[in-house]
């Protein structure tokens, strides 16, 4: 009998959540995870499916406010078993429109109040001014994180969280202090698309090894293409560089 | 007055030409001198002002209507140099009006860009209007495709008589839901072509769902190939051949058909209009075909995910030698997630021999998660293009690259080649 290698990704509403790049972030952890020799084997959620067994992995992306509007029911739907999966230590990555929707609310610009999830400690306020542009982050857990951000919500950490990282360029979390993303547990949230996994695969790797070691009970990775594995290091690096002397 | 400041634009305008200067200086001076001189101009034209806009191929598809309305013996003006902001349009007139201000013209077409038409659209306004596609190539100008959704709105919604709309975007579709009284014409593609055209909403390949047409349309996309296409109109399929590459300038060769049709009515001459959309051939950078070292090379403009999946699937990878050029200057969207929305796999046998542009890592990357072998990365464009003709001897060569990529990519071939200059 072979061994079980399997890791299961899950991608949260790639229809309405997907604005920017996001399937790169799925992309990235499917070809790490094979090159480092395990299964990978990526699933969708959309709205009004059946969540799936056995889930490893959780990314969820940016969308419209208007894709926002149109998930939040059945997110809220959704809250407990996301809940009870973070608590469990189960890895995700939310991003930008998701990473607002997993704290306790999203107060729009108009007042309007689109009610979170509550898994992240945080909450988001609809700006007058939206920030855009490339962003240069530092991380004690990770290091150096590129990416670009595009939101108008402004996101304020509660004590209940960390931040993701600290801005050296462009704005983060909001324009008020110079923080950048959330952590909690094994979930890793920001507001850098970027796509943020391709440029930065400390993340990524953070992400496959709490996957492994969640499912497995360790992390074994069978390098079979140890150089595709330094071309690809090599090749982050200088887009990195290159990302990092850009203008915001 | 008006002849002063004509005679003013006038002189600036061959002063920077000499000087080999910008297209919209002189239209800047009279826009200061004369505010009101653009729509004076315009005003009197017997068929008044179409405009075209959306994200995606306003170039392309302006020079197909001007094309087609001339074949239908109409004296067009233009904004041809792909300056569309105002003073843009106010530079092309100063070339084109008598120092009396008269434009000798029956329609002035312009290409307007969407933020810049809704300023353009208040000071005079169209008599039709045809609206493209939201495609997001724009986000980092506008934040959303809502966002740029309404500003397309408010174009249809000052146009005085027709707007055109393209059925298969969700977006632009929507808009007839806002029009105040004007009349609403529609293009579009058959069922069988709706997955190969996938909008944003439908990035993620799999998924995408056809929407069903509701709405009837003027002028039909029904089959597409490298050489021709049918179009459907008027209850008959009419087949074509064309020099346009690309289905993305094939559809959008619909949208200029429905247009004109729309802008002639009565007594269209069906056979001349499909004769002049078979001799279009390709505007600036648009799938252009040049030739180096007796080969032909292809330039392909790649804006967004959509546009580059699109130029994937219109070009076969067999056979040529490939290049991508990759910029993040303003012009071209500073943000570069939007790469990893293109699935590269079609390259993955050929492999890709040259890539480039400032941003150059950033697609040898994604290349790489789609196994795609890269031969060479060299971000500087000049270094880059001669070591791609170097390794490609006896090779047809094709080059994607962004706007401001595509310019250098020129300015370089115009060294090697001759390259067509748009005046």
């Amino acid at each position: 009998m072979t061994e079980d290698r399997t890791i299961k990704i899950l991608q949260l509403y790639p229809r309405e959540m997907n604005i920017y790049g996001d399937w790169g972030n799925v992309l990235v952890l499917k070809q790490r995870l094979k090159w480092y020799g395990y299964q990978p084997v990526v699933e969708e959620y959309n709205a009004g499916d059946e969540f799936p067994a056995d889930v490893d992995i959780i990314v969820g992306g940016g969308g419209q406010d208007s894709g926002q509007v149109v998930i939040q029911q059945d997110l809220q739907q959704l809250a407990p078993t996301l809940q009870g999966l973070a608590e469990d230590g189960l890895p995700m990555l939310v991003i930008c429109g998701l990473y607002q929707l997993f704290g306790r609310f999203f107060k729009t610009h108009e007042g309007a109040l689109i009610p979170g999830i509550g898994i992240l400690d945080m909450e988001t306020h609809g700006g007058d001014v939206r920030l855009i542009g490339n962003v240069l982050s530092v991380s004690e857990e990770f290091g150096e994180i590129h990416g670009y951000e595009n939101h108008s919500g402004q996101t304020f950490l509660g004590p209940g969280v960390k931040p993701l990282a600290e801005i050296r360029k462009g704005e983060g979390n909001n324009t008020k202090d110079s923080t950048e993303g959330a952590r909690y547990k094994n979930v890793v949230a920001s507001y850098l698309h970027g796509s943020l996994l391709p440029k930065n695969p400390a993340i990524a790797d953070f992400l496959i090894e709490k996957a492994a070691i969640r499912k497995f009970g360790s992390f074994s990775p069978v390098p079979r293409s140890e150089e595709d594995l330094a071309e690809l290091s090599k090749l982050s690096e200088m887009a990195r560089q290159h990302a990092g002397q850009r203008p915001r | 007055m008006s002849s002063f400041s004509i005679l003013v634009g006038k002189l600036v305008r061959s002063a920077s030409k000499l000087r080999g200067g910008g297209s919209a200086l002189p239209g800047l001076v009279v826009e200061k001198i004369d505010p009101d001189f653009i729509r004076r101009t315009l005003a009197d034209l017997p068929l008044g002002v179409a405009v075209v806009s959306g994200t995606n191929g306003k170039t392309t598809t302006t020079k197909m209507v001007v094309e087609l309305l001339e074949s239908q013996g109409l004296k067009v003006f233009t904004n041809r140099t792909g300056s569309n902001f105002t003073r843009g349009v106010a530079a092309a007139l100063l070339g084109e009006v008598n120092l009396r201000g008269h434009l000798d013209a029956d329609i002035a077409v312009l290409e307007l860009d969407e933020a810049h038409a809704v300023h353009f659209v208040k000071l005079i306004q169209p008599r039709y209007s045809l609206l493209l596609n939201v495609l997001r190539d724009q986000l980092d100008r506008f934040g959303e495709i809502d966002k740029t959704t309404r500003l397309l709105e408010s174009i249809a919604r000052a146009t005085t008589e027709t707007v055109v709309l393209n059925r298969e975007d969700p977006r632009v579709a929507g808009i007839a839901d806002s029009l105040n009284g004007q009349r609403a014409v529609y293009f579009g593609l058959d069922a069988s072509l709706r997955s190969t055209f996938p909008n944003d909403d439908e990035m993620r390949g799999s998924l995408a769902e056809a929407l069903a047409a509701t709405q009837e349309a003027d002028v039909v996309l029904e089959r597409v190939s490298e050489t021709d296409a049918d179009f459907l109109v008027d209850g008959q399929v009419r087949t074509t051949g064309l020099k346009l590459r690309g289905v993305y300038n094939i559809f959008n060769a619909a949208a200029a058909l429905a247009f004109a049709r729309t802008i002639k009515g009565k007594n269209l001459d069906s056979d001349a209009l499909f004769e002049a959309l078979a001799n279009v051939e390709p505007a600036f950078g648009r799938g252009e075909s040049l030739t180096v070292n007796g080969q032909p090379l292809e330039l392909v403009l790649v804006k967004n995910p959509s546009g580059f999946r699109l130029g994937l699937k219109s070009f076969a990878a067999h056979g040529y030698s490939t290049m991508i050029a990759i910029n993040d200057n303003y012009a071209d969207g500073r943000d570069m997630s939007w790469l990893w929305d293109v699935d590269f796999e079609s390259l993955a046998e050929g492999g890709v021999d040259v890539v480039s542009g400032v941003r150059a890592y950033d697609m040898a990357l994604r290349l790489k998660y789609d196994d795609v072998p890269v031969r060479t990365i060299e971000p500087d464009i000049t270094d880059g293009l001669k070591r791609f003709i170097k390794d490609s001897p006896g090779v047809p060569m094709r080059i994607f690259c962004t706007y401001t990529a595509m310019l250098a990519v020129r300015r370089e071939l115009s060294k090697i080649t001759k390259v067509e200059v748009v005046s």
